[in-house]
């Protein structure tokens, strides 16, 4: 009783001095344990989330299982950092599953041609997946900027466009037979750590790097803060607002080689539904629609949240189909919660 | 009395807008509501029309006392209805549609579109206006939606209308229509309250008149017994007191000059104004005021100069070089322009964003390693730098700027522009809704910026800052430069006449002192 009552003259002592808003910081100070909720809810969850599920079933923390979860969850956390950048500028990508198979398909397509043998396949499907899905991701941003449709229409137009070019690519088939070189982007490891995992790990520091201390990471974040002021202190909004779908695609086609690498063949159906796990993870991890907020961290954890979900529900030997209802859940339960502590600190 | 308003009062956090107002208007009588900015006409609007509560204070309608809580719907049943100055209207519904949206004729539960129609062209043909009831809101003119105001008005058998300046936005025959209706209603025994910044109309139009300023009711009386030059003079004389800033008298050289400005308006958004000719110098040193009314041209010249809206033609010259006119605010930066805009919320602050990422976000190249890589010691040492000089009180730098105080986030916004070292800066609107030490430090810092050689252009609707701190003022009325008058010697009376009046003699008046 006595420690509380401290700390509360300790926390008002603070307030007093700092502010020249007392009721709006009183407020705020109120409010803290929805705060600390909103920051640290979804790494505590996923700490809990996982210890329940070990108790369920002693394999669940096993090295094995943890390197299949972290691998899962890469192809898609490269993705998803791509979409951080997308939605903090208060764009949406709903096309991320069908650039992922067309890059992957296409790259798969010229790297089993007979002229190109001169150079190792691995090395001109990374080429090649790269390339096309900058070139995609460019095509979508231009449409968005220049047309002035919403992402979410141009998008949601490209979900379908690019699946069904990955269907006439190859007539729906798979293209498989990669060499083992190819195959080590997918299956291989560096020092016991799988390489899609090592992959995300160095693209989600890029990028973190990029938000958190760049000139371009201000830029997106203050496009999606507020797109008007932005465009008022000078910033070219256009080029900007371009340039995060381009960063997308490209990440798209990256993971789309490594799935592919994985798999050991490009299928025409690779993909499927990732958007919707990928924004999960983005606004799982704290990012708002609404732009201007979220980070790389944040989604990090968002990430391993779904992961471990579908994993361990795999492993309780849950029916899989219950997954997509609890993701869903997760994912309104998460926005409530940023709106909840968006009004009350408003 | 229809209304007999008494004694008043409301006063908002820090200030008191309405001290003891009262108002009187008798049925069948068009009531001039006058008062320059902040006077306190919008407030006690919205206490008539129940957006508002007074604190203190009695208002009688026919006789019956009115509860201070009512809601704008109750006083509208009551026969209060106000036409604002930014339209109720849903554009893609039809004109008959708006006129009963939400109290819409029904049968059995379901809406009587015959009846609605019916009722529709009832009124629309007793007020005289040859409106299709059918069609869609979204293809009329200003005129034709402020008709269907009206028309709607007429559906709650209205016996007091509110009319906040219905007049800004239309042409001279669309005036004389508006009217032609108003007098009509007064013949039918409805009373108007109208608020207009045209004093020309007020003779034309109106029976008695009634004046506030600094919130408190000044005099009131008969239209036809007064000159216009009478109800300015009562209008002007505000308390506010600016401290005068020291006038250096000689200015540099020219930085900036502005030519032949034009744009025509979109008749159905009073946003896109139509612009007619302006131009004007500007130069090293100076402060140059822009009075006018909202909506006169004065805040459209300011964004075209900075290039953050497009115009249909004109030219402009920095340091004597022709650059035609600026494609983006990016190139106004680049060109060594700065702009404080408008609405500090919602065209200034990230209001999610630190306080430091809103200062220097502009700055960043020249803060950053290589242009890329941001160098934080230069960007704290440089918001430590400003924090200081401009006293602004934050907790840290990291402090969202929505958490700050008006006043403060001002400042910000000012020392993201000098953090730019601009050639010319533009502040619009620097002291709304900031307290009165902020308004002093905000002027402070203006007047320096000049002594340094900036040539600054301040917008402001308070007419007692204009003349404290401009050297010269340009004032605007309806998308022209009426007039470029010397700030030591003009007056609010000279200033008032030429926002608001349509008479030449007065610009030749003035002319002479540019």
């Amino acid at each position: 009783m006595m420690k509380m009552e401290e700390r509360t003259t300790d926390m008002h002592g603070v307030v007093d001095r700092k502010t020249t808003h007392p009721p709006e910081q009183k407020a705020h100070a109120r409010s803290s344990p929805i705060e600390l909720l909103r920051r640290y809810g979804t790494g505590a969850f996923l700490v809990l989330l996982a210890i329940f599920f070990e108790t369920q079933n002693q394999n669940f923390l096993s090295i094995r299982n943890i390197r299949n979860i972290l691998t899962d969850v890469s192809i898609c956390g490269i993705i998803a950092v791509g979409m951080t950048f997308v939605i903090v500028t208060a764009g949406v990508d709903l096309s991320v599953g069908s650039v992922l198979a067309f890059s992957a398909m296409s790259a798969a397509w010229v790297a089993q041609l007979p002229a190109l043998h001169f150079a190792p396949s691995w090395l001109i499907a990374l080429v090649v997946a790269v390339l096309v899905g900058t070139a995609v991701g460019y095509i979508q941003g231009k449409a968005t900027t220049l047309l002035g449709v919403p992402a979410f229409i141009t998008t949601l137009g490209g979900l379908t466009i690019w699946r069904g070019a990955t269907l006439l690519l190859n007539d729906g088939g798979p293209i498989s037979g990669f060499d083992a070189s190819f195959r080590w982007w997918g299956v291989g490891s560096v020092l016991g750590v799988p390489v899609p995992v090592v992959i995300f790990l160095l693209v989600a520091a890029s990028g973190y790097v990029v938000q958190r201390y760049t000139r371009y990471g201000r830029q997106i974040y203050a496009i999606g803060g507020n797109v008007e002021a932005a465009r008022l202190t000078g910033l070219n909004v256009k080029a900007v607002e371009t340039s995060v779908y381009v960063v997308i695609g490209l990440l798209s086609g990256l993971a789309g080689f490594l799935l592919s690498a994985r798999l050991g063949s490009a299928e025409a159906v690779a993909g499927v539904g990732y958007e919707l796990r990928v924004i999960a993870s983005v606004v799982i991890g704290g990012a708002s629609l609404a732009g201007g907020v979220g980070g790389i961290g944040g989604t990090i954890v968002g990430a391993l949240l779904v992961g471990v979900l579908s994993n361990g529900l795999v492993i309780m030997g849950i029916n899989s189909y219950y997954q997509q209802i609890v993701i869903g859940g997760i994912i309104v339960l998460a926005v409530a919660l940023d709106a909840y502590t968006k009004k009350r600190r408003h | 009395m229809l209304l007999d308003v008494h004694a008043i009062e409301k006063s908002f956090p820090g200030v008191k807008a309405l001290d003891g107002v009262s108002l009187q208007v008798a049925a069948g009588e068009v009531h001039a509501l006058l008062g320059e900015n902040g006077a306190g006409k919008s407030t006690l609007l919205k206490i008539l029309s129940g957006a508002q509560a007074q604190d203190k204070g009695e208002l009688r309608f026919d006789g019956v006392a009115l509860d201070r809580t009512d809601t704008p719907l109750k006083r509208q049943e009551a026969g209060i209805v106000t036409i604002h100055q930014e339209f109720n209207l849903v554009p893609e519904m039809s004109v008959a549609e708006n006129m009963f949206l939400g109290r819409e004729p029904c049968r059995y539960g379901l809406i009587d579109w015959r009846a609605m129609r019916r009722r529709a062209r009832e009124i629309l043909s007793d007020l005289g206006l040859s409106l299709d009831p059918d069609v869609a809101v979204r293809g009329l003119s200003i005129a034709g939606q402020q008709m269907v105001e009206i028309a709607k008005a007429m559906t709650f058998k209205a016996r007091l209308i509110i009319m906040d300046e219905p007049t800004a936005a239309l042409s001279g025959r669309e005036v004389e229509v508006l009217h032609r209706i108003m007098r009509d209603l007064r013949g039918r025994g409805v009373s108007i309250i109208y608020v207009t910044h045209r004093l020309s109309e007020v003779r034309t139009i109106c029976d008695r008149f009634t004046v506030l300023r600094d919130g408190r009711f000044i005099t009131d009386g008969e239209v036809g017994d007064r000159e216009i030059a009478d109800l300015v003079r009562s209008m002007v004389g505000r308390d506010v007191v600016f401290a005068p800033r020291e006038r250096r008298g000689q200015r540099g050289e020219l930085v900036l000059r502005v030519e032949g400005v034009r744009r025509a308006g979109a008749t159905a958004n009073p946003q896109a104004r139509a612009l007619h000719d302006m131009s004007l110098d500007l130069h090293a040193g100076e402060i140059l005021g822009f009075a006018g009314l909202v909506g006169a041209g004065r805040t459209e010249l300011a964004r075209i100069i900075f290039g953050a809206d497009r115009c249909d033609s004109g030219v402009m010259w920095l340091h004597g070089n022709h650059v035609g006119l600026l494609r983006s605010p990016g190139e106004g930066i680049r060109r060594g322009l700065a702009m404080v805009p408008e609405d500090r919320k919602r065209q200034g602050c990230f209001l999610d964003h630190s306080v430091k990422h809103n200062m220097t976000l502009p700055s960043l190249k020249r803060l950053s390693h290589w242009g890329v890589f941001i160098d934080e010691a230069a960007e704290t040492a440089l918001v430590d730098r400003y924090r200081q000089a401009l006293h602004i009180k934050t907790p840290s730098h990291d402090t969202p700027i929505g958490k700050l105080s008006g006043g403060n986030q001002q400042k910000v916004l000012l020392a993201r522009c000098m953090a730019l070292a601009p050639k010319v800066l533009i502040v619009d609107e620097p002291t709304r809704g900031i307290d009165i030490g902020a308004k002093a430090e905000v002027h402070q810092v203006l007047s320096d910026m000049a002594r340094q050689g900036v040539a600054v252009i301040v917008i402001s609707s308070e007419l007692p800052e204009i003349l404290a701190i401009s050297d010269r003022i340009a004032v605007f009325r309806e998308g022209c430069i009426s007039g470029v008058v010397e700030g030591a010697s003009a007056d609010e009376e000279t200033l008032m006449r030429l926002m608001a009046m349509d008479d030449p003699a007065a610009h030749s008046i003035v002319r002479t002192a540019a």
